[in-house]
Protein backbone atom coordinates (compact mmCIF):
# COMPACT_ATOMS: atom_id res chain seq x y z
CA UNK A 1 0.00 0.00 0.00
CA UNK A 2 1.15 3.46 -0.79
CA UNK A 3 -0.12 6.18 1.46
CA UNK A 4 1.68 8.97 -0.94
CA UNK A 5 -1.36 8.61 -3.26
CA UNK A 6 -3.36 9.96 -1.03
CA UNK A 7 -1.61 13.32 -0.91
CA UNK A 8 -3.31 16.22 -1.32
CA UNK A 9 -3.42 18.01 -4.61
CA UNK A 10 -2.21 16.81 -8.63
CA UNK A 11 0.24 14.11 -6.83
CA UNK A 12 -2.56 12.26 -5.39
CA UNK A 13 -6.12 11.66 -4.66
CA UNK A 14 -6.33 13.22 -1.45
CA UNK A 15 -8.71 16.03 -2.36
CA UNK A 16 -11.11 14.06 -5.00
CA UNK A 17 -11.43 11.61 -2.05
CA UNK A 18 -12.51 14.75 0.42
CA UNK A 19 -14.30 16.07 -2.37
CA UNK A 20 -16.28 13.04 -2.73
CA UNK A 21 -17.52 12.67 1.22
CA UNK A 22 -18.81 16.22 1.12
CA UNK A 23 -20.79 14.96 -2.17
CA UNK A 24 -21.79 11.95 -0.40
CA UNK A 25 -22.94 14.28 3.45
CA UNK A 26 -24.92 16.70 0.48
CA UNK A 27 -26.41 14.16 -1.12
CA UNK A 28 -27.30 12.44 2.26
CA UNK A 29 -28.56 15.70 3.82
CA UNK A 30 -30.83 16.53 0.95
CA UNK A 31 -32.00 12.78 0.80
CA UNK A 32 -32.76 12.63 4.05
CA UNK A 33 -34.78 16.14 4.31
CA UNK A 34 -36.93 15.14 0.91
CA UNK A 35 -37.05 11.25 2.91
CA UNK A 36 -38.64 13.04 6.06
CA UNK A 37 -41.32 15.29 4.55
CA UNK A 38 -42.32 12.28 2.31
CA UNK A 39 -42.20 10.08 5.41
CA UNK A 40 -44.32 12.88 7.36
CA UNK A 41 -46.73 12.78 4.49
CA UNK A 42 -47.31 9.22 4.00
CA UNK A 43 -47.75 9.11 8.21
CA UNK A 44 -50.49 11.68 7.76
CA UNK A 45 -52.42 9.35 4.89
CA UNK A 46 -51.70 5.73 7.22
CA UNK A 47 -53.54 7.58 9.96
CA UNK A 48 -56.20 9.75 7.75
CA UNK A 49 -59.99 8.48 8.00
CA UNK A 50 -60.19 8.11 4.06
CA UNK A 51 -59.54 4.57 3.27
CA UNK A 52 -58.15 4.79 -0.17
CA UNK A 53 -55.13 7.42 1.48
CA UNK A 54 -54.78 4.66 4.14
CA UNK A 55 -54.41 1.41 1.30
CA UNK A 56 -51.90 4.04 -0.99
CA UNK A 57 -49.49 4.88 1.95
CA UNK A 58 -49.62 0.97 3.26
CA UNK A 59 -48.71 -0.21 0.03
CA UNK A 60 -46.06 2.55 -1.30
CA UNK A 61 -44.39 1.46 2.33
CA UNK A 62 -44.97 -2.71 1.71
CA UNK A 63 -43.42 -2.19 -1.67
CA UNK A 64 -40.22 0.12 -1.11
CA UNK A 65 -39.61 -1.24 2.16
CA UNK A 66 -39.69 -5.01 0.77
CA UNK A 67 -37.61 -4.43 -2.66
CA UNK A 68 -33.55 -3.88 -2.86
CA UNK A 69 -33.09 -0.26 -2.94
CA UNK A 70 -30.58 -1.02 -5.81
CA UNK A 71 -34.00 -1.95 -8.31
CA UNK A 72 -35.60 1.43 -7.10
CA UNK A 73 -32.27 3.31 -8.13
CA UNK A 74 -32.84 1.71 -11.64
CA UNK A 75 -36.48 2.57 -11.96
CA UNK A 76 -35.61 6.36 -10.68
CA UNK A 77 -32.91 6.30 -13.39
CA UNK A 78 -34.11 4.39 -16.08
CA UNK A 79 -37.82 5.79 -16.05
CA UNK A 80 -36.94 9.07 -14.19
CA UNK A 81 -36.11 10.60 -17.83
CA UNK A 82 -38.72 8.85 -19.60
CA UNK A 83 -41.47 9.96 -17.27
CA UNK A 84 -39.65 13.75 -17.53
CA UNK A 85 -39.94 13.69 -21.31
CA UNK A 86 -43.40 12.51 -21.43
CA UNK A 87 -44.38 15.67 -18.70
CA UNK A 88 -42.29 17.89 -21.11
CA UNK A 89 -44.11 17.59 -23.83
CA UNK A 90 -47.56 16.30 -22.93
CA UNK A 91 -47.92 19.50 -20.61
CA UNK A 92 -45.59 21.84 -22.31
CA UNK A 93 -45.20 20.82 -25.89
CA UNK A 94 -41.18 20.53 -25.90
CA UNK A 95 -40.23 17.38 -27.45
CA UNK A 96 -36.23 18.10 -26.98
CA UNK A 97 -33.89 16.15 -25.09
CA UNK A 98 -33.77 17.26 -21.06
CA UNK A 99 -32.59 14.80 -17.99
CA UNK A 100 -32.71 15.88 -14.91
CA UNK A 101 -29.05 16.59 -12.74
CA UNK A 102 -27.64 13.24 -11.84
CA UNK A 103 -27.50 14.66 -8.24
CA UNK A 104 -31.21 15.36 -8.04
CA UNK A 105 -31.80 11.97 -9.32
CA UNK A 106 -30.05 10.14 -6.55
CA UNK A 107 -31.75 12.54 -3.99
CA UNK A 108 -34.85 11.09 -5.39
CA UNK A 109 -33.76 7.68 -5.48
CA UNK A 110 -32.48 7.77 -1.51
CA UNK A 111 -35.69 10.27 -0.48
CA UNK A 112 -37.86 6.92 -2.30
CA UNK A 113 -36.40 4.48 0.64
CA UNK A 114 -35.58 7.15 2.91
CA UNK A 115 -39.44 8.32 3.02
CA UNK A 116 -41.08 4.77 3.35
CA UNK A 117 -38.82 3.80 6.21
CA UNK A 118 -39.54 7.36 7.92
CA UNK A 119 -43.30 6.72 7.70
CA UNK A 120 -43.07 3.55 10.16
CA UNK A 121 -41.20 6.02 12.39
CA UNK A 122 -43.22 8.93 12.41
CA UNK A 123 -46.52 7.50 12.56
CA UNK A 124 -45.72 5.58 15.56
CA UNK A 125 -44.65 8.63 17.26
CA UNK A 126 -47.83 10.24 16.78
CA UNK A 127 -49.58 7.09 17.86
CA UNK A 128 -47.45 7.87 21.18
CA UNK A 129 -48.73 10.94 21.79
CA UNK A 130 -52.11 10.86 24.17
CA UNK A 131 -55.44 11.61 22.92
CA UNK A 132 -56.08 13.81 25.89
CA UNK A 133 -53.65 15.78 24.95
CA UNK A 134 -55.31 16.68 21.81
CA UNK A 135 -58.75 16.67 23.19
CA UNK A 136 -57.88 18.77 25.39
CA UNK A 137 -56.38 21.38 22.86
CA UNK A 138 -59.87 21.21 21.00
CA UNK A 139 -61.63 21.93 24.33
CA UNK A 140 -59.57 25.01 25.08
CA UNK A 141 -60.40 26.19 21.13
CA UNK A 142 -57.36 25.55 19.35
CA UNK A 143 -57.44 25.71 15.88
CA UNK A 144 -55.94 22.72 13.95
CA UNK A 145 -52.65 24.29 12.74
CA UNK A 146 -52.12 25.38 16.15
CA UNK A 147 -52.44 21.83 17.61
CA UNK A 148 -49.94 20.50 15.16
CA UNK A 149 -47.80 23.24 15.64
CA UNK A 150 -47.99 23.11 19.80
CA UNK A 151 -48.94 19.75 21.15
CA UNK A 152 -48.22 17.38 17.97
CA UNK A 153 -44.75 18.32 15.96
CA UNK A 154 -43.10 18.98 19.51
CA UNK A 155 -43.95 15.51 21.07
CA UNK A 156 -43.80 13.38 17.96
CA UNK A 157 -40.11 15.37 17.13
CA UNK A 158 -39.12 13.58 20.76
CA UNK A 159 -39.95 10.32 20.17
CA UNK A 160 -39.49 10.27 16.20
CA UNK A 161 -35.44 10.82 17.04
CA UNK A 162 -34.36 7.36 17.35
CA UNK A 163 -36.34 6.01 14.89
CA UNK A 164 -35.48 9.03 12.24
CA UNK A 165 -31.85 8.47 13.62
CA UNK A 166 -31.87 5.00 12.51
CA UNK A 167 -33.26 6.32 8.69
CA UNK A 168 -30.34 8.84 9.07
CA UNK A 169 -27.57 6.30 9.06
CA UNK A 170 -29.15 4.04 6.17
CA UNK A 171 -29.63 6.96 4.27
CA UNK A 172 -25.86 7.63 4.62
CA UNK A 173 -24.82 4.06 4.05
CA UNK A 174 -27.10 3.29 1.08
CA UNK A 175 -25.89 6.53 -0.86
CA UNK A 176 -22.76 4.40 -1.77
CA UNK A 177 -25.33 2.65 -3.98
CA UNK A 178 -25.69 6.05 -6.02
CA UNK A 179 -22.78 4.88 -7.22
CA UNK A 180 -24.03 2.95 -9.76
CA UNK A 181 -25.90 5.53 -11.72
CA UNK A 182 -22.60 8.02 -11.75
CA UNK A 183 -22.80 10.53 -9.09
CA UNK A 184 -19.43 11.05 -8.36
CA UNK A 185 -19.66 10.82 -4.86
CA UNK A 186 -17.15 8.30 -1.86
CA UNK A 187 -17.70 5.27 -3.63
CA UNK A 188 -17.39 6.13 -7.42
CA UNK A 189 -14.52 8.32 -6.63
CA UNK A 190 -12.55 5.74 -4.95
CA UNK A 191 -13.46 3.34 -8.07
CA UNK A 192 -11.86 6.14 -10.49
CA UNK A 193 -8.54 6.31 -8.36
CA UNK A 194 -8.73 2.10 -8.15
CA UNK A 195 -8.41 2.13 -11.74
CA UNK A 196 -6.23 4.55 -12.68
CA UNK A 197 -3.76 4.03 -9.65
CA UNK A 198 -4.24 -0.22 -9.81
CA UNK A 199 -4.60 -0.09 -6.16
CA UNK A 200 -8.63 -0.68 -5.41
CA UNK A 201 -7.68 -1.93 -2.21
CA UNK A 202 -6.33 0.81 -0.70
CA UNK A 203 -8.90 3.00 -1.69
CA UNK A 204 -11.62 0.82 -0.70
CA UNK A 205 -10.26 1.34 2.50
CA UNK A 206 -10.07 4.27 2.24
CA UNK A 207 -13.45 4.93 1.41
CA UNK A 208 -14.49 2.68 4.11
CA UNK A 209 -12.95 4.62 6.58
CA UNK A 210 -14.69 7.65 5.51
CA UNK A 211 -18.18 6.05 5.92
CA UNK A 212 -16.88 4.93 9.57
CA UNK A 213 -16.41 8.44 10.36
CA UNK A 214 -19.60 9.51 8.73
CA UNK A 215 -21.49 7.19 11.25
CA UNK A 216 -19.65 7.46 13.99
CA UNK A 217 -19.56 11.01 13.71
CA UNK A 218 -23.56 11.57 12.96
CA UNK A 219 -24.03 9.32 15.64
CA UNK A 220 -23.05 11.49 18.17
CA UNK A 221 -24.58 14.08 16.89
CA UNK A 222 -27.76 11.89 17.60
CA UNK A 223 -26.94 11.37 20.89
CA UNK A 224 -26.47 14.73 21.14
CA UNK A 225 -29.94 15.42 20.25
CA UNK A 226 -31.69 13.06 21.71
CA UNK A 227 -30.07 13.85 24.92
CA UNK A 228 -31.22 17.94 24.44
CA UNK A 229 -34.81 16.88 23.50
CA UNK A 230 -35.01 14.55 26.67
CA UNK A 231 -33.84 16.87 28.81
CA UNK A 232 -37.35 17.73 30.39
CA UNK A 233 -38.61 14.41 30.53
CA UNK A 234 -39.15 12.58 34.26
CA UNK A 235 -37.30 9.29 34.14
CA UNK A 236 -38.51 6.18 36.29
CA UNK B 1 -46.93 -0.37 -19.51
CA UNK B 2 -46.60 -2.98 -22.23
CA UNK B 3 -48.54 -6.08 -20.99
CA UNK B 4 -47.32 -8.53 -23.90
CA UNK B 5 -43.54 -7.21 -22.57
CA UNK B 6 -44.16 -7.68 -19.25
CA UNK B 7 -45.20 -11.34 -19.74
CA UNK B 8 -42.16 -11.85 -21.92
CA UNK B 9 -39.67 -11.33 -19.17
CA UNK B 10 -41.17 -13.08 -16.39
CA UNK B 11 -39.48 -16.29 -17.13
CA UNK B 12 -36.03 -14.48 -17.63
CA UNK B 13 -35.95 -12.81 -14.16
CA UNK B 14 -37.64 -16.06 -12.62
CA UNK B 15 -34.68 -17.78 -13.52
CA UNK B 16 -32.26 -15.63 -11.15
CA UNK B 17 -34.98 -16.29 -8.29
CA UNK B 18 -33.14 -19.53 -7.70
CA UNK B 19 -29.71 -17.55 -7.60
CA UNK B 20 -31.00 -15.29 -5.20
CA UNK B 21 -31.96 -17.78 -2.52
CA UNK B 22 -28.87 -20.01 -2.82
CA UNK B 23 -26.70 -16.95 -2.64
CA UNK B 24 -28.89 -15.78 0.62
CA UNK B 25 -29.71 -19.62 1.95
CA UNK B 26 -25.52 -19.83 1.91
CA UNK B 27 -24.95 -16.75 3.56
CA UNK B 28 -27.63 -16.99 6.18
CA UNK B 29 -26.12 -20.26 7.20
CA UNK B 30 -22.57 -19.41 7.14
CA UNK B 31 -23.39 -16.08 8.87
CA UNK B 32 -25.59 -17.32 11.65
CA UNK B 33 -22.95 -19.92 12.68
CA UNK B 34 -20.03 -17.13 12.91
CA UNK B 35 -22.74 -14.51 14.26
CA UNK B 36 -23.46 -17.17 17.51
CA UNK B 37 -19.40 -17.26 17.71
CA UNK B 38 -19.33 -13.53 17.63
CA UNK B 39 -22.32 -13.23 20.36
CA UNK B 40 -20.48 -15.73 22.92
CA UNK B 41 -16.41 -13.92 22.32
CA UNK B 42 -18.75 -11.00 22.71
CA UNK B 43 -20.26 -12.08 26.04
CA UNK B 44 -17.24 -13.70 27.68
CA UNK B 45 -15.00 -12.08 30.30
CA UNK B 46 -12.23 -11.96 28.64
CA UNK B 47 -11.76 -7.84 27.65
CA UNK B 48 -9.15 -8.61 24.59
CA UNK B 49 -11.68 -10.98 22.84
CA UNK B 50 -14.80 -8.56 23.67
CA UNK B 51 -13.29 -5.87 21.95
CA UNK B 52 -12.39 -7.57 18.83
CA UNK B 53 -15.77 -8.67 18.86
CA UNK B 54 -17.34 -5.85 19.15
CA UNK B 55 -14.73 -4.20 16.83
CA UNK B 56 -16.09 -6.29 13.79
CA UNK B 57 -19.88 -5.69 14.58
CA UNK B 58 -19.10 -1.82 14.96
CA UNK B 59 -16.76 -2.10 11.37
CA UNK B 60 -19.26 -4.10 9.52
CA UNK B 61 -22.11 -2.37 10.80
CA UNK B 62 -20.83 1.14 10.00
CA UNK B 63 -19.73 1.12 6.51
CA UNK B 64 -21.96 0.17 3.26
CA UNK B 65 -22.33 -3.61 2.43
CA UNK B 66 -21.36 -2.42 -1.30
CA UNK B 67 -17.94 -0.85 0.26
CA UNK B 68 -17.15 -4.80 1.64
CA UNK B 69 -18.49 -6.62 -1.23
CA UNK B 70 -15.60 -4.30 -3.65
CA UNK B 71 -12.87 -4.43 -0.86
CA UNK B 72 -12.88 -7.80 -0.96
CA UNK B 73 -13.39 -8.73 -5.14
CA UNK B 74 -11.77 -5.71 -6.73
CA UNK B 75 -9.33 -5.31 -3.13
CA UNK B 76 -8.29 -8.92 -3.42
CA UNK B 77 -6.29 -8.29 -6.13
CA UNK B 78 -3.69 -5.58 -5.02
CA UNK B 79 -2.25 -9.20 -3.35
CA UNK B 80 -2.83 -12.00 -5.71
CA UNK B 81 0.77 -12.70 -5.71
CA UNK B 82 0.71 -13.06 -1.94
CA UNK B 83 -2.76 -14.68 -2.42
CA UNK B 84 -1.72 -17.23 -5.15
CA UNK B 85 1.39 -18.56 -2.83
CA UNK B 86 -0.95 -18.82 -0.24
CA UNK B 87 -3.33 -20.78 -2.89
CA UNK B 88 -6.52 -19.51 -2.28
CA UNK B 89 -6.58 -17.12 -5.13
CA UNK B 90 -8.76 -18.88 -6.76
CA UNK B 91 -11.51 -18.43 -4.63
CA UNK B 92 -11.14 -14.37 -4.44
CA UNK B 93 -11.22 -14.78 -8.57
CA UNK B 94 -14.51 -16.11 -8.38
CA UNK B 95 -17.40 -13.22 -7.98
CA UNK B 96 -19.94 -15.98 -6.65
CA UNK B 97 -17.33 -16.19 -3.26
CA UNK B 98 -16.32 -13.43 -2.56
CA UNK B 99 -20.51 -12.43 -2.68
CA UNK B 100 -21.26 -15.07 -0.02
CA UNK B 101 -18.02 -14.15 1.76
CA UNK B 102 -19.31 -9.97 2.29
CA UNK B 103 -22.40 -11.13 2.92
CA UNK B 104 -21.57 -13.78 5.39
CA UNK B 105 -19.42 -11.68 7.15
CA UNK B 106 -22.17 -8.46 7.20
CA UNK B 107 -24.84 -10.39 8.39
CA UNK B 108 -22.91 -12.17 11.12
CA UNK B 109 -22.26 -8.69 12.15
CA UNK B 110 -25.83 -7.49 12.71
CA UNK B 111 -27.07 -11.19 13.40
CA UNK B 112 -24.59 -11.15 16.47
CA UNK B 113 -26.23 -8.36 17.99
CA UNK B 114 -29.46 -9.71 17.65
CA UNK B 115 -28.39 -13.37 19.21
CA UNK B 116 -26.76 -11.41 22.07
CA UNK B 117 -29.81 -9.54 23.00
CA UNK B 118 -31.18 -13.12 23.27
CA UNK B 119 -28.75 -14.60 24.99
CA UNK B 120 -28.95 -11.91 27.42
CA UNK B 121 -33.02 -12.18 27.94
CA UNK B 122 -32.63 -15.50 29.37
CA UNK B 123 -33.73 -15.39 32.94
CA UNK B 124 -30.99 -15.88 35.67
CA UNK B 125 -33.48 -18.57 37.01
CA UNK B 126 -33.30 -20.90 34.46
CA UNK B 127 -29.12 -20.68 34.06
CA UNK B 128 -29.32 -21.47 37.73
CA UNK B 129 -31.54 -24.22 37.77
CA UNK B 130 -29.14 -25.84 34.63
CA UNK B 131 -26.41 -25.46 37.28
CA UNK B 132 -28.27 -27.02 40.45
CA UNK B 133 -29.45 -30.34 38.58
CA UNK B 134 -25.80 -30.62 37.40
CA UNK B 135 -25.32 -29.55 33.80
CA UNK B 136 -21.78 -28.82 32.14
CA UNK B 137 -21.20 -25.54 30.61
CA UNK B 138 -22.15 -27.01 27.17
CA UNK B 139 -25.01 -29.24 28.28
CA UNK B 140 -26.45 -26.00 29.51
CA UNK B 141 -25.68 -23.91 26.72
CA UNK B 142 -27.11 -26.34 24.13
CA UNK B 143 -30.52 -27.51 26.71
CA UNK B 144 -31.20 -24.53 28.31
CA UNK B 145 -29.04 -21.03 27.16
CA UNK B 146 -29.15 -21.16 23.36
CA UNK B 147 -32.97 -22.87 22.38
CA UNK B 148 -34.35 -19.83 24.72
CA UNK B 149 -32.41 -17.31 23.34
CA UNK B 150 -33.21 -18.07 19.73
CA UNK B 151 -36.19 -18.52 20.83
CA UNK B 152 -36.78 -14.78 21.62
CA UNK B 153 -34.48 -13.75 18.97
CA UNK B 154 -36.60 -14.68 16.31
CA UNK B 155 -38.54 -11.93 15.20
CA UNK B 156 -35.53 -9.77 14.96
CA UNK B 157 -33.75 -12.43 13.05
CA UNK B 158 -36.72 -12.71 10.81
CA UNK B 159 -36.21 -8.65 10.23
CA UNK B 160 -32.55 -9.59 9.17
CA UNK B 161 -33.63 -12.54 6.59
CA UNK B 162 -35.51 -9.94 4.82
CA UNK B 163 -32.68 -7.70 4.80
CA UNK B 164 -30.27 -10.09 3.23
CA UNK B 165 -32.94 -11.06 0.34
CA UNK B 166 -32.82 -7.20 -0.72
CA UNK B 167 -28.82 -7.19 0.15
CA UNK B 168 -28.33 -9.77 -2.03
CA UNK B 169 -29.00 -7.58 -5.02
CA UNK B 170 -26.03 -6.03 -4.35
CA UNK B 171 -24.03 -9.19 -5.46
CA UNK B 172 -24.89 -7.76 -9.07
CA UNK B 173 -22.78 -5.19 -8.63
CA UNK B 174 -19.95 -7.81 -8.81
CA UNK B 175 -21.36 -9.44 -12.28
CA UNK B 176 -23.97 -12.06 -10.16
CA UNK B 177 -27.00 -12.28 -12.18
CA UNK B 178 -29.73 -12.74 -10.09
CA UNK B 179 -32.73 -11.06 -9.70
CA UNK B 180 -31.12 -7.31 -9.54
CA UNK B 181 -28.58 -8.34 -12.20
CA UNK B 182 -31.14 -9.57 -15.15
CA UNK B 183 -32.99 -6.72 -14.67
CA UNK B 184 -30.46 -4.00 -15.12
CA UNK B 185 -29.21 -7.08 -18.09
CA UNK B 186 -32.95 -6.19 -19.59
CA UNK B 187 -33.27 -2.76 -18.70
CA UNK B 188 -30.66 -1.80 -19.89
CA UNK B 189 -31.19 -3.76 -23.85
CA UNK B 190 -35.18 -2.24 -23.68
CA UNK B 191 -34.66 1.26 -21.53
CA UNK B 192 -38.60 0.25 -20.05
CA UNK B 193 -37.52 0.20 -16.33
CA UNK B 194 -41.39 -0.23 -15.47
CA UNK B 195 -42.19 -3.40 -16.47
CA UNK B 196 -39.13 -4.51 -15.07
CA UNK B 197 -39.44 -3.25 -11.89
CA UNK B 198 -42.94 -4.36 -11.60
CA UNK B 199 -41.86 -8.37 -12.44
CA UNK B 200 -38.54 -8.24 -10.57
CA UNK B 201 -40.22 -6.32 -7.44
CA UNK B 202 -42.80 -8.79 -7.09
CA UNK B 203 -40.33 -11.63 -7.19
CA UNK B 204 -39.08 -10.15 -4.31
CA UNK B 205 -42.09 -9.19 -2.62
CA UNK B 206 -43.09 -13.03 -2.65
CA UNK B 207 -39.61 -14.24 -1.33
CA UNK B 208 -39.51 -11.52 1.66
CA UNK B 209 -43.60 -12.58 1.92
CA UNK B 210 -43.09 -16.61 2.17
CA UNK B 211 -39.87 -15.60 4.52
CA UNK B 212 -42.01 -13.33 7.22
CA UNK B 213 -44.70 -16.29 6.68
CA UNK B 214 -41.59 -18.97 7.56
CA UNK B 215 -40.42 -17.19 10.85
CA UNK B 216 -43.68 -16.50 12.19
CA UNK B 217 -44.31 -20.23 11.75
CA UNK B 218 -40.92 -20.80 13.54
CA UNK B 219 -41.70 -18.29 16.64
CA UNK B 220 -45.24 -19.94 16.76
CA UNK B 221 -43.62 -23.80 16.93
CA UNK B 222 -41.00 -22.69 19.20
CA UNK B 223 -43.38 -20.94 21.82
CA UNK B 224 -42.60 -22.32 25.08
CA UNK B 225 -45.09 -22.45 27.66
CA UNK B 226 -42.79 -20.08 30.08
CA UNK B 227 -42.12 -16.84 28.24
CA UNK B 228 -38.81 -15.51 29.06
CA UNK B 229 -39.61 -12.88 32.22
CA UNK B 230 -37.40 -10.28 31.37
CA UNK B 231 -38.81 -7.38 29.65
CA UNK B 232 -37.25 -6.64 26.62
CA UNK B 233 -35.44 -4.06 26.08
CA UNK B 234 -37.19 -0.61 24.77
CA UNK B 235 -36.01 0.21 20.91
CA UNK B 236 -33.36 2.45 20.80
CA UNK B 237 -31.38 3.77 18.01
CA UNK B 238 -28.09 1.52 16.39
CA UNK B 239 -25.84 1.59 14.13
CA UNK B 240 -27.80 1.39 11.56
CA UNK B 241 -30.97 -1.13 11.66
CA UNK B 242 -30.51 -1.53 8.34
CA UNK B 243 -27.59 -1.80 5.43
Amino acid sequence: MDLSLLAWGDAGWGDQMARGAVVTILVAIAAYALGVVIGAGLAAMKLAPLAPLRWFAELYTTVIRGIPELLVIYLVFFGGGTALRAIASGMFGYDGYIELPIFVTGTICLAVSAGAYSAEVIRGAVQVVPKGQLEAAVAVGMSRPQRLRRILVPQVARHALPGLGNVWQLTLKDTSLISVIGLVEIMRQAAVAAGSTKEPFTFYLVAAVLYLGLTSLSNRGFDAAERWANKGVRRA
Amino acid sequence: MDLGFLIEIIPRLAAGVPTTLLLVAQSLALGFALAVVVALVRLQPNPLGAGAAYGFVYVFRATPLLVQIFLIYYGSGQFRPVLEDLGVWVLFRDAWFCAVLALTLNTAAYTSEIIRAGLQSVPLGQIEAGRAVGMSRLQLFRRVTFPLAVRQALPAYGNEVILMVKASSLASTITILEITGIAKTIIAASFRPVEVFVVAGAFYLAINFVATRAVRFAEHRLATASAPTRAPAAPTRQLAATR
